[in-house]
């Protein structure tokens, strides 16, 4: 075509310009489609040869800042790299800290940890949705996303206090009970959010705009997603039956009936689905936790005796809230170490605390389920059009803070 | 195998110690065959007395749903003079990220990683290694002290 061009161009004195097809494409680090981080996209015309993820604009190094703080004072920093996934953040360091001190947790405040859990779960999801709608140029989806989302977060503003950063889970329980009110708001809110998931069906799930950006696009193979090291709602969209809350149940989970959303696609859609159905499960596991959460304490006997009585009269007779003890303050659990798991939002988050029995950990690792996801979203954008980077990015529910730490 | 130490902590926990860490990838192979398909994570920890790193690779399945259940910790040390270690890229591709990681935290050189830059940290990192425990971090106390 070139040639023919030139061909009818000689003896004009015009000349034809190549331009090149490859090069590279700096994308943010500002927000609009990269998040806080800059993906450096090398191209071949439209289709992406690689990615270079640079990632660390969010770091709050977490893992050092632990060296320095009480095994109780990191909680708050803990559940920040991920503010809108914040109780299962919570809870997984709780876990590890509970597995070295050999602290047991009483029924009801398991059953109130997989409560605020999938409350959080649900908010995760929408949030997500969210992101991945505006990302699609699907405004509607994105204002619905955060719109819904809030009826849970204010489901956990009245359990906890907090809207996100809730610090609610403290070892050996919870902090606040369950009251008549948050039942009644909970049973309203899976109300609306069953009407609302039939309405995000109409307009998002069943768009064909919407299928035609994400069907058959970033599909990651059940072996690729093994192999990648995939977590969470991206690795069950790619067949793969793996949920830490079946695997190892912590919480309630041994005691709930749910069931596990496995697509065999590998899709965009298929990533999406899965958190569509999530969000009907963990409804379903509200609903039941509602119904069977046994009557009792919320902290662990072993705790609970050192609240001076005067303290327990005005704040958990009167309140049905926890007031800390002063063993909180700072104490030493024994020598060791301890990994714990949990089944967060975005999919599987693992401690390691490793203990030299002082007051503050010799060594915590915090491996969020984003962080795992970097190398995936780096493999799965290669051989995508340019156009999809950003429906590979949503669908995965990559949430650079929670990567960084 | 000669030169490990393995050790049942519980019944999903189980810790393999690898004492040469010459057979580190053998061990791995070892291991991916009988079906730990995935890394989740790599934690190295700094030990200045002994001036060693101990590096921790947490080991899963996701293929199989028995040992699913299962978390292996696979526990190899380097010391401060040579703190070189075989990378498991060609064993696991997952631990691309947690080897560049540890690298620029520790300074720990995965032999044989494709892409062994820094990740996280600004620029003037460089050569500064974070999570040694020679590197301090300033606290401000957390009560103002009274006046003398």
């Amino acid at each position: 075509m070139t040639s023919g061009l030139e061909g009818m161009l000689s003896g004009t004195g015009m000349e034809v310009e190549v331009v090149p097809v490859e090069g590279e494409l700096n994308v943010g680090p500002q927000h609009p489609g990269s998040g806080h981080m800059r993906i450096l996209v090398k191209l071949n015309g439209d289709i992406i040869e690689d990615v270079d993820l640079d990632v660390g604009y969010v770091h709050r190094s977490v893992e050092k800042l632990s060296e320095n703080r009480n095994y109780i004072h990191l909680i708050p920093l803990v559940e920040r790299p991920a503010i809108l996934d914040s109780i299962h953040m919570n809870l997984g360091y709780v876990m590890a800290v509970e597995k070295i001190l050999g602290v047991d947790v009483p029924p009801r405040a398991q059953y109130l940890r997989s409560f605020a859990a999938e409350v959080n779960r649900i908010a995760s999801h929408l949030y997500g949705m969210g992101i991945l709608a505006v990302f699609m140029g699907h405004s509607t989806g994105f204002m619905w996303g955060f719109g819904d989302r809030e009826v849970w977060v204010e489901i956990l503003q009245a359990l906890t206090g907090a809207r996100v950063t809730n610090s609610y889970i403290i070892p050996g329980g919870v902090r606040r009970d369950l009251s008549p009110a948050i039942k009644e708001m909970t049973e309203k809110g899976i109300t609306y959010m069953r009407r609302k998931l039939e309405d995000w069906q109409k307009i998002f799930i069943n768009n064909p705009n919407i299928k035609a950006r994400m069907q058959g696009v970033g599909v990651m193979k059940r072996e690729d997603a093994i192999r990648w090291g995939a977590v969470g709602p991206n690795l069950r969209a790619s067949g793969v039956y793996y949920d830490v809350r079946k695997m190892e149940p912590y919480a309630a989970y041994d005691k709930l009936d749910f069931e596990v959303p496995v697509y065999k696609e590998g899709d965009a859609y298929a990533r999406t689905l899965v958190r569509i159905e999530e969000i009907e499960q963990s409804m379903k596991m509200l609903e039941q936790i509602l119904k069977e959460i046994p009557e009792g304490n919320i902290l662990s006997d072993r705790f609970f005796r050192q609240i001076p009585p005067v303290r327990l009269k005005k704040w958990w007779e009167g309140q049905r809230r926890i007031v800390m003890p002063g063993y909180y303050a700072s104490f030493r659990p024994p020598k060791g170490e301890a990994v714990s798991r949990v089944e967060a939002g975005r999919g599987e988050l693992l401690y390691y605390v490793v203990s030299d029995g002082s007051s503050k950990p010799y060594r915590l690792r915090m491996i969020t389920p984003s962080y795992r996801l970097i190398y995936v979203f780096k493999e799965l954008a290669k051989g995508c059009r340019y156009a999809d980077l950003v429906t590979v990015y949503g669908s995965l529910d990559y949430f650079p803070p929670e990567a960084d730490r | 195998m000669k030169g490990v130490g393995v050790k049942v902590e519980s019944s999903n926990r189980l810790s393999v110690e690898v004492n040469d860490k010459s057979i580190l990838v053998n061990v791995a192979n070892e291991l991916k065959g009988k079906g730990f398909d995935h890394v989740k994570s790599i934690t190295g920890i700094d030990f200045p007395e002994t001036r060693t790193i101990q590096l921790v690779y947490h080991i899963s399945s996701y293929s199989d749903p028995e040992l699913a259940k299962v978390i292996l910790s696979l526990k190899v040390s380097v010391s401060y003079d040579e703190p070189e270690v075989e990378s498991l890229y060609r064993v696991w591709p997952s631990v691309w990220t947690p080897e560049r990681e540890t690298y620029e935290d520790l300074g720990v050189i995965f032999r044989g990683h494709p892409d062994l830059r820094r990740i996280f940290l600004p620029e003037d990192f460089e050569g500064v290694y974070p999570l040694r425990k020679d590197f301090k971090v300033k606290t401000e106390g957390l009560f103002v002290d009274k006046r003398a």
